[in-house]
């Protein structure tokens, strides 16, 4: 006796739901909670955490991002000019770059900025420069590449019809072309933040004092206290998602919104 | 019912230049001759309807005449500008030449009212005040003046193009060019836009017009220039062009347009 194609569907969902609730059950039954409190979330070590892990470590990490931001966004705009430029070597000088930063790790970038260049040249840039530099030229090569798409995604007759009101080139780039390519632009900028805050950990690998300690670094040494077990890394965790998480409901508040105006022209 | 010529000075004043004269133009893409020696003239306050099949380079001709399109060679006055001049101030002759495509290309992030002011207060230098009094003025010429809150994206086709057309007004210009101003609108808007071109036309609006409309093209036009392969083929009266063709080639053209189903010979 065959089944309609509705009634294998339904089967289908009964049998995913009776898995979910067994492995629900086993979890309940076989966990031991009281460890499992102690280890990873404990409000007794959480407690321990504070103030340093909000006045150090998320102040931190929102400085690192923000100068990996201000770095990248200016090093990108330059970049995305150079790739639309008339002039060829440029584009091919912006295209090596961006080519180059994304293809290979931020890891790299962070070992060579901190052990590589001063075992190298016997030179040491500033920690926060380190920082800046580490992170602003991994993240320009992705703006850059958002804003190109982004001004390329304004339609041409848009410059156009500019034009022919008698705007001069600037005129019609300024105030019809970038403020649409600034709407398209905005939710991977968005996300490029996001990318950043989460990259700003690989600032654990340099040498730095306590005042210095971004999240990772800080939950890190917080696990080697005696007792401390997972809870510090948690709470570093957490304070991640308190800053990616709303930035990532921004970045999509941001696409429905161009979606909208993209939709009527 | 007669519709009276308006205020509009153009008209009244009988003047010696033409509005457009084109000479010898030509421009070619690459390898590809897309106009090949056009002359062409349009006196203040006429109509001139610009037929031809597709690709006979009717949009380049057009876009050369405000310099969307660099002519390689050729004599072009627009509006007194010498076009072909290369010291010409390029924005000063845009100011006078109204320009409406046949995507609209409203600005979508503006409202219908910031589309027709913002070049006259960022070109013009009109305070806001005058350019909001400009621009409804000419939004009410196209029955629009309750849309001026709203965004292009919230009107149809055909009221995106009439609000176009306003914009293009709110800048005085002395010409207006029209590419394809109803290929890109369903049918049951069409009317609407050539009801406005054909008022704007009667109050003696100086107009160069690509069409594929033939019933407004010999109703309204002055005069009706047929192109083909990028050379003028044959002008004349609206009437006689299309009425009475002489050539060949735009005898097939107007059959071809005017019976479509009777198409046996793909291009
Ligand atoms: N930017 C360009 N680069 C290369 N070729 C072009 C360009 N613009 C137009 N052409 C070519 O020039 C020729 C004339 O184009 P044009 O758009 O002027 O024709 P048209 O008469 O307006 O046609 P249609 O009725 O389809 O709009 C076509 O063969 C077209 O492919
Ligand atoms: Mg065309």
């Amino acid at each position: 006796m065959a089944m309609t194609t509705r009634q294998r569907a339904k089967l289908s969902r009964g049998i995913q739901y009776a898995l979910l609730v067994l492995v629900l059950i086993a979890l309940v039954v076989l966990a031991d909670w009281q460890v499992l409190y102690e280890r990873v979330f404990n409000p007794a070590v959480i407690a321990d955490q504070f103030p340093g892990i909000i006045t150090i470590a998320l102040k931190n990490t929102l400085i690192y991002t923000a100068l990996g931001f201000v770095v990248g966004l200016t090093l990108g705009v330059i970049l995305a000019l150079m790739k639309l430029s008339s002039v060829a070597p440029y584009r091919w000088i912006a295209t090596l770059y961006i080519e180059f930063f994304r293809g290979v790790p931020a890891l790299l970038v962070f070992l060579a900025l901190g052990y590589g260049i001063p075992l190298a040249f016997g030179f040491r840039f500033n920690h926060y420069v380190t920082v800046m530099i580490a992170l602003g030229v991994v993240a320009a090569a992705y703006i850059a590449e958002s804003l190109r798409a982004g001004l390329q995604a304004v339609p041409k007759g848009q410059y156009e019809a500019a034009r022919s009101l008698g705007m001069s080139h600037t005129r019609a780039m300024v105030t019809i072309v970038i403020p649409q390519a600034l709407r398209i632009v905005l939710p991977p900028l968005t996300n490029e933040v996001i990318l950043l805050t989460k990259d700003s950990s690989l600032v654990y690998l340099l040498g730095m004092g306590l005042a210095q300690y971004e999240l990772t670094k800080f939950g890190r040494e917080g696990i080697s206290g005696a007792g401390a077990g997972l809870t510090p890394l948690v709470a570093a965790g957490i304070c991640y998602l308190i800053i990616t998480v709303p930035l990532g409901i921004l970045s999509r508040r941001f696409e429905t919104k161009t979606d909208r105006v993209k939709k009527s022209s | 019912m007669s519709t009276s010529a308006t205020e509009n000075t153009q008209a009244s004043t009988p003047s010696e230049t033409p509005a457009v004269s084109v000479r010898g133009l030509n421009k070619a893409y690459g390898d590809l001759e897309v106009l090949r020696g056009i002359d062409l003239t349009v006196n203040s306050g006429e109509v001139v309807c610009l037929i031809g099949p597709s690709g006979s380079g009717k949009s380049t001709l057009l876009r050369c005449l405000n310099l969307l399109e660099e002519p390689q060679s050729g004599d072009i006055t627009v509006s007194g500008f010498d076009v072909t001049d290369p010291d010409i101030d390029v924005d000063a002759m845009r100011r006078n030449v109204g320009m409406v495509f046949q995507h609209f290309n409203l600005f979508p992030h503006l409202t219908v009212l910031e589309n027709c002011t913002v070049s006259q207060i960022k070109v013009l230098k009109r305070s806001k005040s005058e350019a909001e009094q400009t621009a409804m003025t000419n939004l009410e010429r196209v029955g629009l003046a309750e849309k001026a809150q709203q965004r292009p994206g919230q009107l149809s086709g055909g009221q995106q193009q009439r609000v176009a057309i306003a914009r293009a007004l709110s800048m005085n210009p002395d010409l207006m060019l029209f590419d394809e101003p109803t290929s890109a609108l369903d049918p049951e808007t069409v009317g609407d836009v050539l009801a406005i071109m054909r008022k704007l036309a009667n109050e003696g609006m100086t107009m160069l017009v690509v069409t594929h409309e033939m019933s407004f093209a010999r109703d309204v036009a002055d005069r009706v220039v047929f192109m083909d392969g990028g050379v003028v083929v044959e002008e004349g009266p609206a009437r006689e062009v299309i009425g009475s063709p002489k050539h060949e080639r735009t005898q097939s053209f107007l059959s071809r347009v005017l019976n479509p189903t009777k198409v046996d010979t793909p291009e």
